[in-house]
């Protein structure tokens, strides 16, 4: 700040460089505090982003949040597990936060339900749930995450979707980037990236504390994603489909962010 | 005679008043999250004596039904939180100026002694250089602070891909609650502060936009001697 000034003939007095730096810094420090303030302002009233797969967020900030999700990406590691606790630690009554695309008064027969995979060219892949109980069962005792803050550690019972995928013979689905699942009713749906759906601690679960889903749980299978919020743990699985854009997601269409990682 | 002592380096200046908006929308944007999920309040003996928080605090700031807004704000300006304390703390490093900043040994006594003297018990205040012991425990404290709330505030945004840091941070839950009392931890300074720099004064308040106090130097003997421990003259 204080380059003496070589030009000038005279030495400034203390008194003159006194007034001199002050001013210097003090209008540095104004004209700062305004470009910060101007740039809240701009930021915060910055418009809506135009609604699509996304919507609800401010531009620049929908913006961050894809960048902030390419970022957190390069951690994400099938190595990386979600920590298991003992059936012992497992809650008893396990909260029910919501019901969008699964509400009571909807009729819903979980024994007309089957799972419908869509495949290339049409192909529909219907499965039902006795079926997917023949398969090898994983179970896991973790502690769920809600976005809005919360945590309960749950016990589930299910097809990990990796198995799932085998032995249905999806493995060249999974080298697509998005898996997409919608409730039988559309009313709910998530999107996931395919690194996510393929983590190893990843079910199709249909057992909650050893017994079969309860409906409110998500009966009669339910998607269990422990690297993500509850947001993305999808009940009452209607549909999977696989693609290379983002499937549409309802958090997401809600200001959220779309990866939702933990 | 007034002369010009140099006090607060340009990082210095530019990370303070860089960081005190940013952490101010770290607040705000982490108060809408909070909010989403407000489980916490201070308990003594089966008595609750403060809920965190109170219907008329949100209202008055209209924290309600943010979460996801709270959520975008907070995890852009969370990149420049962190980046700004990296650098700060880079800078301090090399320069040496953190030898003015961490606590000395003598330091906890003799912070008692400026509080005693701040609170007008004690008359004579520890002699100090840039920063008197207090000073250099609170402004050490709070960098420590800041590096705490990148750790449980990692240990709580990817509990996953982190969990070497939630396990530090003594798991998910505990995490969340130490996130949340270090921003408690920052209002309590904030308000500590901002009294001790309106007690302090113009000069001391001006040094940290202008990187310099006014200082008033004894006239100079009229013989002239070898002693230069008068270090104001060499700057």
């Amino acid at each position: 700040m204080s380059t003496p000034d070589k030009k000038s003939k005279k030495e400034l007095t203390v008194e003159q460089k006194i007034n001199r730096r002050n001013f210097i810094s003090f209008s540095t420090f104004a004209v700062l505090a305004a470009g910060a303030v101007g740039g809240w302002e701009w930021l915060y009233k910055s418009p809506e982003e135009t609604a699509g797969i996304t919507a609800g967020a401010r531009k620049p900030l929908r913006r961050a949040l894809n960048k902030t999700e390419l970022f957190f990406r390069r951690v994400f590691s099938d190595n990386h597990m979600v920590k298991i606790y003992p059936k012992s630690m497992a809650a008893k009554r396990v909260r029910v936060n919501s019901d969008i695309g699964i509400e009571a008064d909807k009729k819903f027969d979980p024994s007309n339900w089957k799972l419908q995979v869509a495949k290339k060219g049409g192909e529909v892949l219907q499965i039902s749930l006795q079926e997917l109980m023949t398969l090898p069962k994983t179970e896991i005792i973790y502690d769920f995450k809600c976005v809005e803050g919360w945590d309960q550690i749950s016990h589930w019972g299910g097809v990990r979707f990796k198995d799932f995928i085998e032995h249905y013979k999806l493995d060249d689905y999974t080298k697509m980037q998005y898996v997409g699942m919608e409730t039988p009713d559309k009313g709910y749906y998530i999107g996931l990236d395919m690194p996510s759906a393929m983590h190893p601690q990843t079910l199709l679960a249909y057992e909650m504390n050893d017994k079969l889903l309860p409906l409110e749980n998500g009966a009669p299978l339910r998607l269990i994603i422990p690297v993500k919020y509850g947001i993305k743990n999808l009940k009452r699985v209607g549909s999977i489909t696989f693609s290379n854009t983002r499937p549409r997601d309802y958090w997401a269409e809600q200001g959220y962010d779309y990866y939702s990682g933990l | 005679m007034k002369a010009i002592k140099e006090k607060h380096s340009l990082t210095m200046r530019w990370c303070h008043w860089v960081n005190f908006p940013i952490l101010t929308i770290m607040i705000w944007s982490g108060m809408l999250i909070y909010w989403a999920n407000d489980e916490y309040y201070i308990k003594i003996f089966g008595h609750t004596y403060f809920r965190f928080f109170p219907d008329w605090f949100y209202n008055t700031l209209k924290i309600p039904h943010r979460l996801s807004e709270g959520m975008a704000f907070h995890f852009l300006f969370m990149w420049f939180f962190t980046l700004n304390g990296i650098f700060y703390i880079i800078y301090t490093i090399i320069s040496g100026d953190w030898r003015e900043l961490v606590p000395k040994k003598n330091s906890f006594k003799e912070a008692f002694l400026v509080v005693l003297h701040d609170l007008h018990i004690r008359k004579m205040a520890p002699p100090q250089n840039k920063y008197n012991a207090a000073q250099r425990i609170a402004y050490t404290a709070i960098i420590i602070m800041g590096i705490g709330s990148v750790i449980t505030g990692l240990a709580i945004y990817k509990p996953v891909q982190f969990y070497y840091l939630t396990w530090i941070c003594g798991g998910y839950h505990f995490a969340r609650i130490l996130h949340f009392a270090l921003t408690l931890g920052y209002v309590f300074f904030f308000l500590i502060h901002i009294v001790q720099v309106i007690l302090a004064g113009w000069n001391n308040f001006r040094s940290v936009i202008s990187g310099f106090e006014v200082i008033n130097e004894n006239p100079k003997p009229a013989i002239e001697t070898t002693n230069t421990d008068n270090d104001e003259h060499s700057r």
